[in-house]
């Protein structure tokens, strides 16, 4: 290691460590306040319906439930995660007024005594809801005439309406991201070979063994001060001020160590919820979600389907290639849209292919909202690139190290997006790694370098 | 396929190469910070980032320590509290050492330079004649006129009159997109990574174990070596999870037999580990603090496609959708004879 | 009722209903930090003690089982401020990230090695197949508890 540094570099210890091995490491599960209520809510049990009345008499009635919260609690109950990065249009409710777009979608809350009282009330409240189609295929979520479960009249998010905090606005919006890139047309009757694929991540919880937990604590003078699972203190700030209508400042947020997130800690899932039946009642109150909760009803790794098609010349090179990305965002836009514009703008992975035209849909279905997960887009992109290479090689007959090399990207050539790529490394890592589990590439390769 | 328990099992070898961007795509997500010395000379950074176990204190402490030339000991990273620290976008995409760790830079040399200053005045020497590094201040060429980086933070407070606080902020602007092209610099810089895997597949209960995963990693620069081990590990173990086991919906796109429990959703336990050989190079990036990009997510990303390559090697068929389980493994083996 | 025990060698005293298990009654009626809440049912061992030495999960267990008995957690291993011998593996081997699945870990490596002092991998394995980790990828703690079987 470098000597020109004192400490970068070094091995530090992690300062964390002795705080965990003898079991003090502070998490939010140990905050508590006196008097402090639970949380718990009423789910629906379908993926798609409207409600048509909520009767809570039966559970207001047990001792110990303090307080039902419904969505006319809420004073501005629609929002949408990422505002501050300029996504919208918001559309997501703290708590359904009139219909419910995923199974597990909280109903109401009742706030208890305890959490064993909370979740007794909530099996006392009565749910009527009419059942309605779901949408649940991304495929059939996109043809016309299948149910429309946005706002806005398609089941995909639109790109290029000012709306997605990303491109410039003035031209009509499409339903899908696009990338392109030289002339990819001529490229692919160019091609000796046309190869084709499709591949499909289904949606992967990121389990972290800490559960979110949220305890709300109002302070005197309309203020708030919230302890949670979050990977992001500054968005649950933004969305619990939008949706009580408080300036953002009146709000504390504090994280104290987490017990993992992976991603599933970066979208305010159920902070909202909790400071909205803290303000309504005036006490603290805690939120422990149950594992349960954590596979049905916490965000997931979004189900991903991608098809490529690459142009090959037979001496190697892939001369163009078509994408088109399928991200299932579920029944709300949470992080979706900008995970997409991520994933488009990485279809080509590590490689130089000069002709490219890659569309990315933000696809609506009744299932639980994704978000992201450690490799937001690109875990998914990596996954189907890399199959598509492998099939590429195998179709022209050309070891599949060597066709990687021979289309890797170097620096001073030009991105899909126009970027001048300056950091490229692949060459060399793939030498290492080549050398390391025992292969021995032969002298072209090891020839070769990310620089010319 | 030959006689029974002869070829039952079949080895295969795959390969994939990876690039990971480092912090949020098409950027504008600043972070900030503030470094403020305590009475006793030590420093504490205050940071809206969240410590998620992936070592985010060492790590800003150890950047901090370097921006300063203060001992890493006397450093004391507080996170998580939007009270207490200025604004950070929040802890993901592979940002917090580079975004935050270029605020915390900055923080460090307007503190670095407030303690020359007042050394300066304590030795009675021109600032531009010391050196400061790991805790010590000394003039240059006479090692013995020194004094330690605590007593002049103390002394600066107490005596000189002078704050010993720093702040630093750093931001990539956002870059907008060309609507009808994509065209745009969406990252700040790009982590490459490479994977080997080999698996072993028994034909005949269609299970893969995966023997062995090669891994190399370029993460600019380490800036603490272990820590980028520990992601290299744990992500590799997350990426096996993802490759042969993991979903919520095991019918996908269909909502029935949803996991509910660890029960059915099977996580990867310590006697599913393989042996993992991993490397990390660097090629330090101009944009990165001490040229470092983001680790913690591309290390899960290589893993699952390099599997399923291997999968193919070993079968000749390529399973398309994740996760890769023995029923999956069995019809592509039917389908295929 | 009411129940007394030893936690950590305190005695204690708590009011618990008949329902409550261990966990809740550690976490929300006591607020001890050293056992962490992960599934409530068995698989996950982040909230794992011991009771009278014999390792238990603490979300499994009613509260009024542990009347008369001791209770032992992570934070109750170390002697006059000296980390027993498995919480120093753990911290030399860093095999630790959130640290939220560790207390649980520890006490299955430390149950585990009074029992078997040189466990093979399978003996090994099988001990820790009740305690999920989803940071480390478990390498460094299978390292840490071969560390201290060498010993």
């Amino acid at each position: 290691m470098s000597s020109q540094f004192s400490v970068v570099g070094s091995p530090v210890k992690n300062v964390q460590l002795l705080s965990h091995v003898t079991g003090a490491t502070q998490y939010v599960d140990e905050i508590s306040f006196p008097g402090m209520l639970w949380v718990k809510a009423v789910r629906s049990p379908v993926a798609r319906g409207r409600i048509k009345k909520i009767d809570t008499s039966k559970a207001e009635k047990l001792p110990g439930v303090v307080r039902i919260i419904t969505a006319k609690d809420v004073p501005n109950n629609i929002h949408v995660n990422m505002a501050g990065i300029g996504i919208g249009p918001p559309d997501e409710p703290v708590l359904p007024e009139s219909e419910v777009n995923y199974k597990g979608e909280a109903i109401c809350l009742v706030v208890a005594k305890d959490e064993e009282t909370a979740a007794k009330g909530a099996q006392l409240v009565e749910v009527e809801i009419e059942e309605l189609p779901p949408v649940l295929d991304m495929e059939e979520a996109l043809k016309p005439g299948a149910p429309v479960i946005t706002k806005w009249g398609i089941n995909a998010f639109i790109y290029g309406s000012g709306m997605d905090g990303a491109t410039r606005p003035g031209r009509p919006g499409r339903p899908f991201f696009l990338v392109k890139r030289g002339d990819v047309e001529a490229a692919f009757k160019r091609a000796d070979y046309v190869v084709e694929g499709s591949y499909l991540i289904p949606p992967i919880e990121h389990a972290p063994i800490e559960p979110h937990v949220c305890v709300a604590k109002p302070e005197p003078g309309q203020r708030l001060t919230i302890y949670t699972t979050t990977q992001a203190p500054y968005f649950v700030r933004d969305n619990v001020a939008t949706i009580l209508k408080i300036p953002a400042s009146n709000i504390r947020v504090v994280a104290p160590a987490v017990g993992g997130g992976f991603g599933g800690k970066v979208d305010p899932e159920f902070e909202m919820q909790v400071a909205v039946a803290a303000m309504c009642v005036g006490r603290p109150v805690k939120w422990r979600w149950t594992r349960e909760e954590e596979f049905t009803v916490s965000t997931t790794r979004p189900a991903v389907k991608i098809e490529i098609q690459d142009a090959l010349s037979s001496d190697g090179l892939i001369l163009g290639r078509k994408a088109r990305l399928l991200h299932d965002s579920g029944a709300y836009t949470r992080t979706s849209p900008y995970g997409v514009i991520k994933a488009t703008v990485n279809l080509s992975g590590p490689y130089q292919i000069p002709n490219v035209y890659y569309e990315g849909y933000c696809v609506y279905t009744n299932r639980q909202p994704s978000s992201a997960m450690r490799g937001y887009g690109v875990f998914e992109v990596s996954y189907a690139v890399e199959l598509q290479i492998e099939r590429d090689a195998r179709k022209l007959g050309i070891d599949s190290w060597e066709f990687r090399f021979k289309n890797a990207y170097k620096n001073g050539q030009v991105s899909a997006t126009g970027r001048l790529i300056d950091d490229a490394y692949l060459i060399e890592v793939m030498k290492e790694a080549a050398a390391l589990a025992g292969v021995s590439l032969p002298s072209h390769l090891l020839q070769m370098s990310s620089w010319g | 396929m030959g006689v029974k328990g002869e070829v039952a099992k079949l080895r295969g070898r795959g390969i994939a190469a990876i690039c990971y961007p480092t912090g949020m795509n098409l950027g504008g997500d600043p972070s900030q910070t503030v470094i403020v010395a305590q009475p006793d000379g030590t420093f504490v950074v205050n940071v809206a980032s969240v410590e998620l176990g992936q070592g985010l204190r060492t790590v800003l402490a150890q950047i901090a320590a370097e921006a300063i030339g203060a001992s890493v000991e006397d450093v004391e990273v507080r996170f998580g509290d939007t009270q207490l620290a200025p604004h950070d976008t929040g802890t993901f995409a592979s940002r917090t050492t580079h975004r935050m760790g270029n605020a915390i830079i900055k923080a460090g040399q307007e503190v670095r330079q407030i303690l020359l200053d007042v050394a300066s005045k304590i030795l009675e020497v021109s600032p531009q004649d010391l050196e400061i590094r790991n805790g010590k201040i000394w003039v240059r060429g006479v090692p013995d006129k020194s004094l330690t980086v605590r007593e002049v933070a103390s002394q600066a407070q107490f005596v000189y009159n002078t704050p010993v606080v720093g702040k630093g902020h750093y931001v990539k602007p956002k870059s907008l997109v060309d609507p009808d092209t994509g065209e745009s610099d969406p990252h700040s810089t790009m982590a490459h990574g490479c994977v080997v895997a080999d698996v072993e597949v028994d034909t005949e209960t269609g299970e893969v174990t995966v023997l062995q995963l090669v891994t190399v990693y370029e993460v600019g620069r380490a800036i603490n070596p272990k820590l980028v081990e520990g992601q290299i590990i744990g992500g590799a173990v997350m990426g096996l999870g993802a490759a042969l086991r993991e979903t919520v919906y095991p019918r996908y796109p269909q909502l029935t037999h949803q996991t509910t429990s660890f029960r059915e959703y099977v996580l990867p336990t310590a006697g599913d580990v393989p042996k993992i050989i991993y490397k990390i190079v660097e090629s330090p990036t101009q944009t990165g603090p001490y040229g470092a990009k983001g680790v913690g997510e591309m290390v899960a990303n290589g893993i699952a496609p390099a599997i399923v390559n291997a999968i193919y090697d070993a079968i000749g068929v390529q399973i398309t959708e994740l996760p890769i389980t023995p029923e999956k493994v069995l019809k592509a083996l039917r389908e295929k004879h | 009722m009411r129940i007394r025990f030893k936690l950590d060698g305190q005695d204690v005293e708590v009011d618990v209903k008949h329902t409550d298990t261990l966990l809740k009654v550690l976490k929300d009626k006591i607020g001890v930090g050293s056992v962490n809440f992960g599934c409530g049912e068995g698989s996950c061992g982040a909230c794992m003690v011991l009771i009278n030495g014999r390792l238990r999960y603490s979300c499994l267990t009613l509260a009024g089982y542990v009347d008369g008995k001791e209770v032992t957690t992570v934070a109750g291993l170390a002697r006059d401020g000296e980390l027993s011998e498995i919480q120093k593996a753990f911290l030399e081997n860093d095999a630790a990230q959130c640290g939220y699945c560790t207390p649980g870990m520890i006490l299955t490596a430390k149950v585990l090695l009074e029992k078997n002092p040189t466990p093979s991998d399978e003996e090994l394995f099988d001990a820790l197949a009740g305690n999920l980790c989803r940071c480390t990828g478990y390498i460094p703690i299978i390292n840490a508890i071969k560390s201290v079987a060498k010993r």
